[in-house]
């Protein structure tokens, strides 16, 4: 097999989930903050923030999910069975929030699809950080297969990384919040960010303590020498941007908050892929052990590399046509 | 308790893409029709055409967002329920939903953005283009799936190695033996369904007294329509039972009730196929009328389920009762565009009021048809997943019954809330009727007075 194929397509896919968890991250943050409006109106004026672009954000989970088929159908195979349940309940989650954009609209009465919004926002930011945190602590396998209990997605680690997942999300949210809309909901956006900013931080803390500690192979990357030479302006480059985001709170910036939290996603994001790379199924299998057939990844190499760019181009075409405030007291439709 | 997980995995399976494919069978209609409007609102500038839009994009909101979200589950249920399949030809499959994804979803669901809210911010052109490329993308999503379906059915293009299946020829792949027939047969059935829908609304406002002018107009749509693709069906229907005979014969036979291939085929208008002594019972049928169909000669021959072990059969009572179901509501679907065609020549069609009653009740007729029509065609497959290569039994995940059992619970519970709440919600839309002036209303209002925004989305008016 050319070496390079299940590379490429490792940092395709990379890409794909790093997108999707930034644009689904901001509309399921919505929905993780929505609870906390004052009233119907702050309701609608949150929702229309998001409501042109929520399918499409989803659509990179499609990719992401799809993409680990299509390329690594071992991995998609060994990943999926681990974590039957977290997944399972992440996708009834995503129905119910989903059909709540626009059920709410023509239902007489709000609350039931405000709670199915809400809920289901927070339950599936918190399942996907399940899933996560079961891929960095491992998953068993015997001859390319799962091997281990179907519970064992189930630890305080795994747990953690699900409350991390919700406060990042929802930072997001409240950032975008902050960007999209005026008067109430900015405000209380603001105030939130600084809160969930506090707690993103405190849990990016105990996971990047929390691992090298139980997990040897990510000691080993992070700390040996001279690996640590390269890798300590991570670690570095996230306080600044946590402290350019406390800044841009502060001073009642509208765009610069939104675009720090994403540096802070990604960072994070780049943290855990140093401490597994090549792993796809950590702590077993490598991106070359879990890849497709050359022929079926260059099929799909080419389509992508041609596709990807329009596709990019009429999703900034989209963001490009609702730019702009979403006002206080705007309609729905 | 002990808990089969096949049978689970596949009850779960059935249950969640039936479910996905009722509302795809009226998006990829229903968006091709919206479009439809807004050209003729362009173009003859009249209200009634922008009326009628506005009012089947409301529809299209709640019905495109439930088709998502299923369809978002399905694509999950390929890893956690059946990962051996995913392993065994995911070489070939997985690009083929890739390619779906890249072509078909991103171009839909961005677009949609636009049609859905964008209204006030885009030209009419750009408007009604936005329309056509969610119609568009909706139609590549069909032809991406239906190509991966039918490889499953008719596999070529492809080798096996140690059991596991490598792509060789990517054009024979995707342009596989069944497939054309496959998605002229599907697409063909979205717009007959999306047409009947259409069709009703239309015969329900007459019988009320409402809108006329916008119901005489979809009616005379829907007719022209149908008159044309109902019997098209039957036409591209029949090629592809044809060629299904040359390709899975015994699921052709299941479809017959066909047990002993050494006589010609009767065409039993009903039976109860029996499995265990292999014949029918209380059959009522036209003697050699399969024969005449499937060959072209009364007395030709072609393979019974006899001819293969009772374990390589398909389940033949489902196939056969599905295959009839299909075939009423298509000769139902031709019969009444053909009539009501004539009475509109006769310029009787809006006054003849049981007609009107009749298709006003018979909206369902295309999803229960397109439902019936995949369980022939699946359950005709059994019992393997792809044809030839891999049998159902083999494809299953390692994950014990009870999980499959407790998610196949919560999926009953968590779909059967949102498909009740989902009908009944387009029933008022339907109710509310094409109300409201196209008259651009003036967005960004600072603090419109609460109770009227909230009146307004009530309603799910306005723009
Ligand atoms: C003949 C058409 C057809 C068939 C057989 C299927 N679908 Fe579908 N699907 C569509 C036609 C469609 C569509 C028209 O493109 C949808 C449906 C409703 C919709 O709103 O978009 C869609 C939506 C949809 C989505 C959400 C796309 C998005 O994010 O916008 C996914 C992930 C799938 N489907 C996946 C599947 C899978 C895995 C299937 C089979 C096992 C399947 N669909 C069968
Ligand atoms: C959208 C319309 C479809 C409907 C209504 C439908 C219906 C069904 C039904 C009823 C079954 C259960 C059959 C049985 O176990 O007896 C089934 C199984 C299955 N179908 Fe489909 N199907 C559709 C399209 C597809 C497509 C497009 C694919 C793949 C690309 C697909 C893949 C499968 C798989 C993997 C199974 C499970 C294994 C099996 O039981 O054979 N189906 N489907
Ligand atoms: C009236 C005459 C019709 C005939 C002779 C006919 C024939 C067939 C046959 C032979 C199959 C099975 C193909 C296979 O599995 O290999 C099939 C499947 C199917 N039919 Fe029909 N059909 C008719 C009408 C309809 C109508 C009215 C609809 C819906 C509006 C419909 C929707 C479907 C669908 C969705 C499938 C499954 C997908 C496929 O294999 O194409 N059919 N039909």
């Amino acid at each position: 097999m050319e070496w390079y194929l299940p590379v490429l397509w490792a940092m395709l896919i990379g890409t794909a989930v790093a997108l999707y968890v930034v644009l689904d991250g901001f509309d399921l943050g919505v929905g993780i903050l929505f609870p906390f409006a004052k009233d119907e109106t702050e309701r609608d004026q949150m929702m229309r923030s998001i409501a042109p672009y929520w399918d499409g954000n989803e659509t990179w989970l499609v990719l992401g999910g799809g993409g680990l088929w299509v390329a690594f159908p071992v991995a998609y195979a060994v990943i999926m069975p681990a974590v039957y349940l977290p997944v399972m309940v992440m996708l009834v989650s995503l129905v119910f929030r989903g059909v709540a954009f626009e059920f709410r609209t023509v239902s007489r009465s709000k609350k039931a699809w405000n709670f199915a919004f809400a809920a289901g926002s927070t339950l599936a930011a918190f399942s996907q950080g399940i899933v996560l945190g079961a891929l960095i602590q491992g998953i068993k396998t015997q001859n390319g297969a799962f091997s281990g209990g179907h519970f064992d997605w189930a630890t305080p680690f795994t747990l953690l990384c699900g409350l991390s997942l919700v406060a990042g999300y929802g930072l997001l949210g409240a950032t975008w919040l902050v960007m999209k809309t005026d008067l109430g909901v900015q405000e209380r956006a603001r105030s939130h960010a600084k809160a969930l900013l506090l707690a993103v931080l405190v849990c990016m803390a105990a996971v990047s303590l929390y691992t090298p500690l139980a997990f040897e192979r990510i000691a080993q990357r992070w700390f040996s020498i001279p690996n640590f030479y390269y890798l300590w302006p991570i670690p570095a480059v996230t306080a600044l941007a946590a402290f350019a985001l406390w800044r841009g709170l502060k001073k009642e910036r509208e765009l610069s908050p939104f675009f720090a939290t994403i540096a802070l996603f990604l960072l994070g994001y780049a943290g855990l892929v140093i401490s597994s790379y090549p792993y796809l199924v950590p702590p077993s299998l490598t991106v070359w052990d879990t890849a497709a057939a050359s022929s079926s990844l260059l099929f799909m190499l080419v389509g992508t590399l041609i596709l990807l760019p329009i596709i990019l181009a009429y999703i900034v075409l989209v963001y490009w046509i609702f730019r702009g405030k979403v006002r206080h007291g705007e309609s729905y439709h | 308790m002990d808990f089969d997980p096949v049978l689970l995995a596949r009850i779960q399976f059935a249950f969640t893409i039936t479910f996905h494919i009722i509302f795809p069978s009226f998006t990829i209609g229903l968006s091709a029709y919206i479009t439809t409007l807004g050209v003729m609102w362009m173009r003859t500038g009249d209200e009634k055409f922008h009326r009628l839009m506005k009012f089947w994009i409301k529809i299209f909101a709640v019905s495109f967002a439930m088709g998502v979200v299923s369809g978002i589950v399905l694509s999950y249920q390929f890893g956690t329920n059946w990962s051996r399949f995913s392993v065994v030809v995911g070489n070939v499959i997985g690009p083929l939903i890739g390619y779906e994804v890249l072509t078909a979803f991103f171009l839909e669901a961005t677009f949609l953005g636009i049609l859905l809210f964008g209204f006030n911010k885009v030209p009419p052109w750009l408007y009604t283009l936005s329309a056509g490329v969610v119609a568009v993308g909706t139609a590549m999503s069909a032809f991406w799936i239906l190509s991966a379906n039918s490889w499953m059915q008719t596999p070529t293009g492809h080798e096996m190695r140690n059991g596991v299946a490598f792509p060789v020829d990517w054009f024979s792949i995707v342009f596989n033996p069944s497939f054309p027939y496959r998605m002229a047969h599907m697409l063909n059935a979205a717009y007959l369904t999306t047409a009947f829908v259409v069709l009703a609304v239309g015969a329900r406002y007459l019988l009320a007294g409402k809108f006329v002018e916008e119901a005489r107009t979809m009616m005379r749509m829907a007719i022209g329509l149908t008159v044309i693709l109902a019997p098209l069906q039957l036409f591209i229907g029949d090629q592809h039972g044809l060629n299904t005979l040359k390709y899975q014969p015994i699921k052709v036979a299941a479809m017959e009730g066909h047990w002993d291939g050494s006589k010609p085929g009767d065409f039993h208008i009903f039976a109860w196929p029996d499995e265990k002594t292999e014949t029918n019972r209380f059959a009522i049928s036209i003697p050699r009328g399969s024969s005449l169909v499937l060959t072209h000669d009364p007395n030709g021959l072609f393979p019974g389920l006899k001819s293969v072990p009772a374990s390589e059969r398909p389940p033949v009572a489902n196939v056969f009762f599905s295959f009839r179901i299909m075939l009423a509501i298509g000769f139902y679907m031709i019969g009444a565009a053909l009539f009501g065609a004539w009475l509109w020549w006769r310029r009787k069609l809006f006054q003849t009021r049981w007609f009107l009653r009749v298709v006003s009740f018979t909206w369902w007729s295309g999803f229960v048809a397109v439902i019936a029509g995949w369980v022939v065609t699946e359950s005709g497959r059994q019992p393997w997943i792809a044809y030839g290569i891999l049998r159902t039994a083999d494809a299953i995940s390692p994950v014990p019954g009870a999980s499959i059992a407790g998610t196949l619970v919560l999926f009953v519970f968590a779909y059967g809330i949102v498909f009740s709440m989902g009908i009944y919600y387009i029933n008022r839309l339907i109710a509310h009727g094409p109300q409201g002036s196209a008259v651009k209303e003036s967005e960004g209002v600072a603090s419109r007075p609460l109770a009227a925004a909230a009146k307004a989305a009530g309603e799910a008016t306005g723009n």
